[in-house]
């Protein structure tokens, strides 16, 4: 494959004593599908955060496009749809179409204003998602699987090269969950954007993605998913701790 | 009858600032409201107390400040107190709600000692706790003006961004802006807001006119701009329907003012519910 998008490399990162990440090395290459799977509290989500620059780096390095985190400054190549969208605050009073406007907010910069050219991106970002007719209706009245299809136009309407989903589907009931896969696997290869999907419903994910990186503080898996797939259940059960239920989809 | 009430200076003077703050408070409302703030309002409001008994306090005991403007150094400890109430949020992580009650009580407190060494105050007080239509100058016109031109540009201008901070305060900080930076010159603003409209509807009544408007806007809004418009709009009848009526009725207009407010909250609930049923 092309070159790396994400490279970490030798990454801990502690709160306070409590050691969640340990010695992580991972890299995503350009136009990969990558599940990033672990059981809660395994540090998912304190990984993207360092990924994002939202946590400070303790140790270890981050390169983001080649580019070292600290030196980065691109941060509209990454899109970011985060678990909170299902929990925003649901009255919010904002339309659709201001919403997936905000995404824009960085790349149109301070003090300017949206043009058409940007009211344009809205509407295509809306349409690549499914759901141009509902623009005008506040975000509040939309169902759980509607709301996560306008966080994606959110993230995508600043034209990602990589989009970050943690966790997506919590909270969206499982027939729309089945189409919002299939939303993802569109974006990936008839859109070419890098994903990385963060969540703990190993079995359903494998078969869409490209590379599987398990995650419990340290990284215990990290490849193609066809090589995931060739583990047994006694290496999975190493990788996640015993007494954890795996159901995988791999017949 | 209209035509009576303009022509005195201190009604024109009312009647304009009342229009400002009337525009003014709902539009900063509805940023402070969607999120969750709305008693940040309250707190602010009675440190700006504590500057005006200052200032007042000052006036009493030295000359020098006689001709010295209270509506001054109430602002400052406004600006002063948001600023606190930011470091206490820092502080109190998982009690942010902590910040309002410490500021709040602290703001009381000391104007309680500013108003017991002063030996208290004569009328001046009650006009500041609870709005008087003729204590408004014209220097108090003035700079209640000053601050609407600087709080409206402010807000055209960093309009997406206070919108995106207010939406999903996470993404924003993801996305690169300044978040730390519009969100202190959003505080700063409320801060300036609260201190413009004391004249008016005092200090006591000042968070009523930031938040009722936008609580009945937000039961039929669609939209972030229509929840602006019809807050706003629901502002200026509050205060203009208040001002009118306090002069007529020979009223207290913060009381009244709010009391419009109240009772347009309590039709837009009903009328949200007709529409409920309806549909």
């Amino acid at each position: 494959m092309t070159r790396p998008i994400i490279e970490v490399e030798d990454l801990s990162y502690k709160y306070a004593r409590d050691s969640v990440l340990e010695q992580v090395s991972l890299k995503v290459p350009e136009g990969a599908f990558l599940a990033l799977v672990g059981p809660n509290g395994s540090g998912k989500s304190t990984l993207l955060k360092l990924i994002l620059g939202l946590l400070r780096i303790q140790t270890g390095t981050i390169k983001l496009f080649g580019e070292d985190i600290r030196q980065f400054t691109n941060w509209d190549k990454i899109g970011f749809v985060s678990q909170k969208a299902n929990s925003f605050n649901s009255g919010f009073p904002a339309s659709v179409l201001e919403v997936v406007q905000s995404g824009l907010t960085k790349k149109i910069g301070l003090f300017k204003f949206p043009g058409k050219e940007h009211r344009k991106k809205v509407l295509e970002a809306l349409e690549s998602v499914g759901m141009l007719d509902f623009k005008d209706r506040n975000v509040g009245e939309l169902s759980g699987g509607q709301q996560q299809r306008i966080f994606i136009a959110r993230a995508l309407v600043s034209e990602p090269e990589l989009l970050i989903l943690d966790e997506p589907t919590v909270g969206v009931d499982s027939k729309n969950v089945h189409q919002f896969y299939e939303l993802l696997e569109v974006l990936n290869k008839n859109m070419g954007i890098t994903l990385i999907l963060v969540t703990h419903d190993v079995g359903t994910v494998t078969n869409i993605v490209t590379h599987v990186a398990c995650l419990n503080k340290r990284l215990h898996f990290h490849g193609d998913a066809n090589k995931y797939h060739s583990l047994d259940e006694k290496e999975l059960s190493s990788i996640y701790g015993h007494g954890v239920q795996l159901l995988s989809h791999n017949h | 009858m209209i035509s009576g009430i303009f022509q005195f200076e201190f009604l024109q003077n009312a009647f304009l600032t009342g229009i400002i703050i009337g525009a003014l408070a709902p539009l900063l409302g509805v940023f402070v409201v969607v999120r969750r703030m709305s008693l940040i309002a309250d707190a602010l409001s009675h440190v700006t107390l504590a500057g005006i008994a200052f200032s007042l306090l000052l006036e009493k005991r030295f000359l020098v400040f006689a001709g010295l403007n209270p509506l001054y150094m109430g602002m400052a400890f406004s600006v002063i107190g948001s600023l606190f109430i930011e470091r206490l949020r820092d502080v109190y992580k998982h009690y942010q709600e902590l910040a309002i009650p410490i500021i709040l009580s602290g703001g009381i407190g000391l104007s309680v000692v500013f108003i017991s060494i002063a030996d208290g105050f004569n009328a001046d007080l009650y006009g500041y706790l609870f709005g008087s239509v003729s204590a408004v100058s014209r220097t108090d016109l003035w700079m209640i003006a000053v601050i609407f031109v600087i709080v409206i540009l402010t807000i055209i201008f960093l309009f997406k961004e206070l919108f995106l901070l207010s939406f999903d305060e996470e993404h924003a900080k993801a996305s690169g802006i300044p978040s730390k930076w519009i969100h202190f010159i959003f505080i700063i603003m409320v801060a300036l807001v609260i201190s413009a409209s004391m004249r008016i509807v005092g200090i006591l009544l000042v968070s009523a006119l930031m938040t009722l408007p936008v609580a009945a806007s937000l039961r039929f809004a669609n939209g972030f701009k229509q929840t602006i418009c019809y807050s706003v709009l629901f502002g200026e009848i509050s205060v203009v329907g208040g001002l009118f009526l306090a002069y007529y009725l020979d009223l207290a207009p913060g009381g009244t003012i709010v009391m419009i407010a109240v009772g347009l909250l309590i039709a837009s609930i009903l009328v949200g519910k007709l529409k409920v049923r309806i549909a």
